[in-house]
């Protein structure tokens, strides 16, 4: 099936940032409106082309569109193509969806900002590259994409780049992100050298008839992209200073949508870790690390945000995890991620409501009994909060309940690890979770005189309402009947291999709300049964004090990789300077010295060039002389 | 020791002839790149010329010798000695050297190159017989020549003539002197001998012996009172000290005129 | 007697006259020396004639002495030349070579 229309959807974005971009000032007055419009329409296609693809059959409602060809070099051949199916349409109504709230959250949010132009421009910018991340049919078309979130990732991080700490924060998320990327690019140089071809379906064929090395390393290296844009161990360090960056931007591209794109770019490659074992097996050790990394984080911050943050980084976890375990996790991975998506970008929002109210103050400890001031957002953020601890029939339990049922069922002593993170996972998740909401809405008054908490505009608590409602709803849509699961299958198709039930899912949600509640009740107790300090104390364990400093994730970054690079590249300073630089002004030196010294030869007199005719007439001589001896 | 008697073996009148002349060639050519004025060292460059030409009739080549004669010393000799006319007979070249270290290098290469020339040449004539033109020149040496330059090397004998004609444009086209100012008319020759300089020149310059028995050049004119007329005479002349005096050839009275 | 002599007398009024071109400075000596090393060479074509008993060396003796004979109408043409533009016949004058 083809579709002429796939192409507005990044279209109108795009058009949208260029407008912005280059009108210039002249846009103030209108441009949040343009971008907010652009998005919308962009999400209305999104509908139609879900609309006509609810009408067609499962086998065939992928619909692609070839626009134009890209690169023709001999035998490789690639053309700017895009692909709409079941996994794509999913990103895309989320994408837009999601993108359009925040755009008119933003509209308060920022009405204050002198550049909010600007700040609409690379909104939109971001909407139309993740679209083309996840629309594009071949791994090259989705790299444009992949970088083009990166780029929109790095400006709206620095988007407050007058103050220096927040633009060292987007060039570390730039720089992390490039390490990922190179993966990227290497699984594709790989995939062309050894299957010939860079596009999905290409690659799906070919992947059946690979060798397992190939298929292995290409899935490695595909890792290696998904840990540095989804911030998974080890390239996770940049989320955390990723909250430089407005907080709706936070609530979209570091909660939402791109740092989902690891989870994507696995899940779209299905056809290869299934056939590459090894490689599958690494995502989910790299998902089950980073659940825990990210969950032990969260309980230390006290920088609402950050939490947060950790808290996503914690969360993509499981969703790498449920993807590394195969076809049996893969729509469980997207479901989580589409639950996450609602509910984490509606608690993002409401932090931004909360600092909205506080004059910017993003410190926990400075919060407190804020519920009666916000009820709106305490209503959205708890609604959010009961989702993603997983509490029925919130959205987060059916998706977060069925990675941990999928991760006992991998089998054997793989399982009980996985499961037991998992399920570890959730208590911790459950104890941070709570801790942010009592200490941001419940217990003492802490905050600073001159605060005026107060509830924020229309414009911005009705996408919060909306994400509530999401956060409420989605969860049992989708697996109302396993209607996502059967919706994505012919695209994450899998022989349903007999499945070793360690536990009965009855047993595993049991356990898993236990765990739950137990975790709840510890934050309790130690929060809201205790008065919270204003300040941080400092007398705590060494656990705490590394768990504050990101379990040492910077500091182990800079020793290992910043020091010696700066020394490696001070020494290959150094042998430019001497060694390169010494031939290049040596040879010229050469050349001066020996032209200066040749130069002497030329006196400008007659005579001494007759000299040397005199000798040249000796050698010819001497040369007979001895050829004739 | 070998070089040494192979050199010394020479016999007959023209070993007579070769060991008189030889040295006195090499004499006159070592005194020409000696002697500082140019002048000398032309006549003693026509004298090795002249000594070449009978070297080359001692060897059986009359018209090469003839012709060195002819066209060496007679013509291009005096070619030499017309253009140092031109330039200036006096001016005579310091031997000083102005570029230091040619002098001692030229001359070491130079030796250098001749002693490898003799080691060349001895190598290759020691064991030669020579052959002698006797059967060459059985008849005459100027029709075996004839012979030779219109049959085997016509070609290079007319390339050389068209080479003569073009050298005889070239010197021309040298020659040729491009007037920047109009020549000077007659007219404008005598307006400006009276515009400038005193009048007492303006009808030209006495000449010389003028009241004396005798009018040669370097005989200065004397005036009405006795004296001596300066202008009579050429200052080179007279630097020189070339002037005669001309009291002795004095009138002793002006004779009566012939009615 | 051994012809060889002369060609050893041809050497030495070969060298003579590159010393000289070299060492003296008037225009019109190096030019004569240069007239000298020219003979020295027809000197040793002749002795060849008749070492190798035929006329061909006579022959290019003829030539070089023709040749000459233009060289010298030129070069000393020139040397009139650049005398009347410099008033000096000394060949280290003309070294506008170097610059």
């Amino acid at each position: 099936m083809t579709s002429n229309s796939l192409v507005y959807l990044i279209a109108l974005p795009l058009i949208g940032s260029a407008v912005l971009l280059l009108a210039g000032r002249r846009a103030d007055r209108w441009g949040h409106v343009l971008a907010t419009l652009a998005s919308g329409s962009s999400f209305v296609v999104g509908l139609y082309q879900f609309s006509q693809m609810l009408a067609r059959s499962g086998e065939e409602r992928a619909v692609t569109q070839k626009l134009f060809s890209w690169i023709s070099v001999g035998s490789f051949k690639v053309d700017a193509a895009l692909m709409l199916d079941q996994l794509s349409i999913c990103f895309v109504l989320l994408i837009t969806g999601v993108g359009t709230l925040i755009h008119i959250y933003s509209i308060a949010y920022m009405s204050h900002d002198l550049d909010r132009r600007r700040f609409f421009a690379y909104l939109n910018l971001f909407i139309a590259a993740m679209l083309l991340l996840v629309l594009g049919d071949s791994y090259l078309n989705l790299y444009v994409g992949w970088e083009g979130v990166g780029l929109a990732s790095y400006l709206l991080i620095g988007f407050w780049n007058q103050k220096p700490t927040y633009a060292t924060a987007a060039k570390k998320a730039f720089i992390a992100n490039r390490v990922g990327d190179l993966g990227l690019s290497l699984a594709i140089m790989i995939s062309f050298a050894t299957l010939g071809t860079v596009s999905f379906s290409g690659v799906k064929e070919q992947a059946e008839h690979a060798s397992t090395g190939a298929l292995t390393a290409i899935g490695i290296m595909l890792l290696v992209a998904a840990t540095g844009k989804s911030a998974q161990f080890p390239l996770q360090a940049w989320l955390g200073d990723a909250m430089a960056g407005p907080t709706p931007v936070s609530a979209l591209i570091h909660a939402a949508t791109m740092v989902t794109a690891g989870v994507y770019l696995i899940v779209r490659s299905n056809f290869i870790f299934d056939a590459a074992p090894t490689a599958q097996l690494m995502v989910a050790i790299v998902g089950a690390i980073t659940l825990l990394f990210g969950a032990i984080i969260g309980m230390a911050k006290d920088d609402i945000k950050k939490a947060l943050a950790a808290s996503t980084m914690s969360q993509i976890g499981y969703m790498i995890l449920g993807a590394g375990l195969g076809p049996a996790g893969y729509a469980f991975a997207i479901m989580h991620l589409l639950t996450h998506g609602f509910f984490k970008a509606g608690m993002f929002l409401g932090a931004g409501s909360v600092m909205h109210g506080m004059d910017d103050e993003v410190n926990m400890r400075r919060f407190g009994g804020l519920r009666k001031f916000m009820p709106i957002t305490f209503a959205t953020f708890g609604i959010g909060y009961l989702a993603i601890i997983g509490v029925p029939p919130f959205a987060g339990f059916y998706s977060k309940d069925k990675i941990i049922e999928v991760a006992f069922n991998a089998g054997g002593v793989k399982g009980w690890i996985f499961g037991c993170t998992a399920l570890l996972g959730a208590a911790i998740t459950a104890f941070y979770m709570t801790r942010l909401v009592i200490m941001t809405f419940a217990g003492n008054k802490r905050w600073d005189a001159k605060a005026h908490p107060h509830e924020s505009p229309a414009l911005m608590w009705i996408p919060m309402v909306l994400l509530a409602v999401g956060s409420v709803a989605s969860g049992f849509i989708f697996s109302q009947g396993n209607s996502l699961r059967n919706w994505l299958a012919p695209v994450v198709e899998h022989e349903h291999e007999v499945e070793v039930e360690l536990l009965s899912p009855a047993v595993v949600s049991i356990l898993a709300l236990l765990l739950v509640a137990l975790g709840v009740g510890i934050a309790v107790m130690k929060y809201l049964r205790t008065e919270v300090l204003r300040e941080a104390p400092e007398n705590v364990s060494i656990f705490t004090k590394i768990a504050r400093r990101d379990l040492m994730q910077d500091a182990f970054n800079e020793a290992v990789f910043m020091r010696p690079g700066q020394k490696v590249t001070a020494a290959l300073v150094d042998i430019d300077k001497f060694v390169i630089d010494g031939a290049v002004r040596g040879v010229a030196r050469l050349t001066q010295g020996s032209g200066s010294a040749l130069r002497t030869t030329q006196t400008g007199y007659v005579r001494s060039y007759a000299m040397w005719i005199l000798l040249g007439a000796i050698g010819l001589v001497a040369t007979i002389w001895i050829v004739t001896l | 020791m070998y070089l040494a008697l192979e050199l010394t073996k020479t016999s007959g009148p023209e070993a007579v002839l070769f060991w008189i002349l030889a040295p006195l060639t090499v004499l006159a050519a070592l005194s020409m790149l000696l002697v500082k004025k140019a002048v000398h060292s032309a006549i003693l460059l026509a004298a090795v010329m002249i000594s070449l030409a009978i070297f080359y009739i001692a060897q059986d080549a009359p018209f090469l010798g003839i012709v060195q004669i002819v066209v060496y010393t007679g013509a291009v000799m005096m070619l030499f000695l017309f253009i140092l006319m031109l330039v200036g007979v006096d001016s005579s070249d310091s031997l000083t050297e102005t570029i230091p270290g040619l002098r001692p290098i030229a001359i070491t290469a130079a030796l250098g190159f001749g002693g490898l020339l003799v080691s060349l040449l001895g190598r290759a004539t020691l064991d030669h017989d020579f052959a002698g033109l006797t059967a060459a020149n059985i008849d005459g040496n100027v029709p075996a020549l004839a012979q030779l330059l219109f049959s085997r090397y016509v070609w290079a004998f007319e390339v050389v003539s068209a080479l003569l004609i073009t050298a005889a444009l070239g010197a021309m086209v040298l020659a040729h002197n491009h007037r920047v100012v109009a020549r000077p008319t007659q007219r404008d020759r005598a307006v400006r001998r009276f515009r400038t300089g005193s009048l007492a020149t303006a009808a030209g310059l006495p000449g010389p012996g003028v009241y004396a028995l005798h009018n040669a050049v370097d005989v200065p004119a004397l005036l009405p009172d006795g004296s001596i007329a300066q202008a009579s005479i050429s200052a080179t002349l007279e630097a020189r000290g070339d002037v005669i005096d001309s009291a002795p050839f004095q009138l002793e009275k002006l004779e009566e005129e012939p009615k | 007697m051994n012809p060889a002599n002369y060609l050893y007398v041809s050497v030495l009024l070969f060298v003579i006259g590159a010393i000289g071109v070299v060492v003296r400075r008037n225009a019109i000596v190096v030019f004569m020396c240069i007239e000298l090393m020219l003979n020295a060479s027809n000197l040793a074509f002749v002795t060849f004639a008749r070492i190798n008993g035929n006329l061909d060396g006579q022959v290019i003796a003829f030539f070089t002495m023709v040749v000459a004979a233009c060289e010298v109408v030129i070069g000393l043409a020139i040397i009139v030349t650049i005398y009347r533009t410099r008033r000096s016949a000394s060949v280290d004058d003309a070294n506008l070579l170097k610059r």
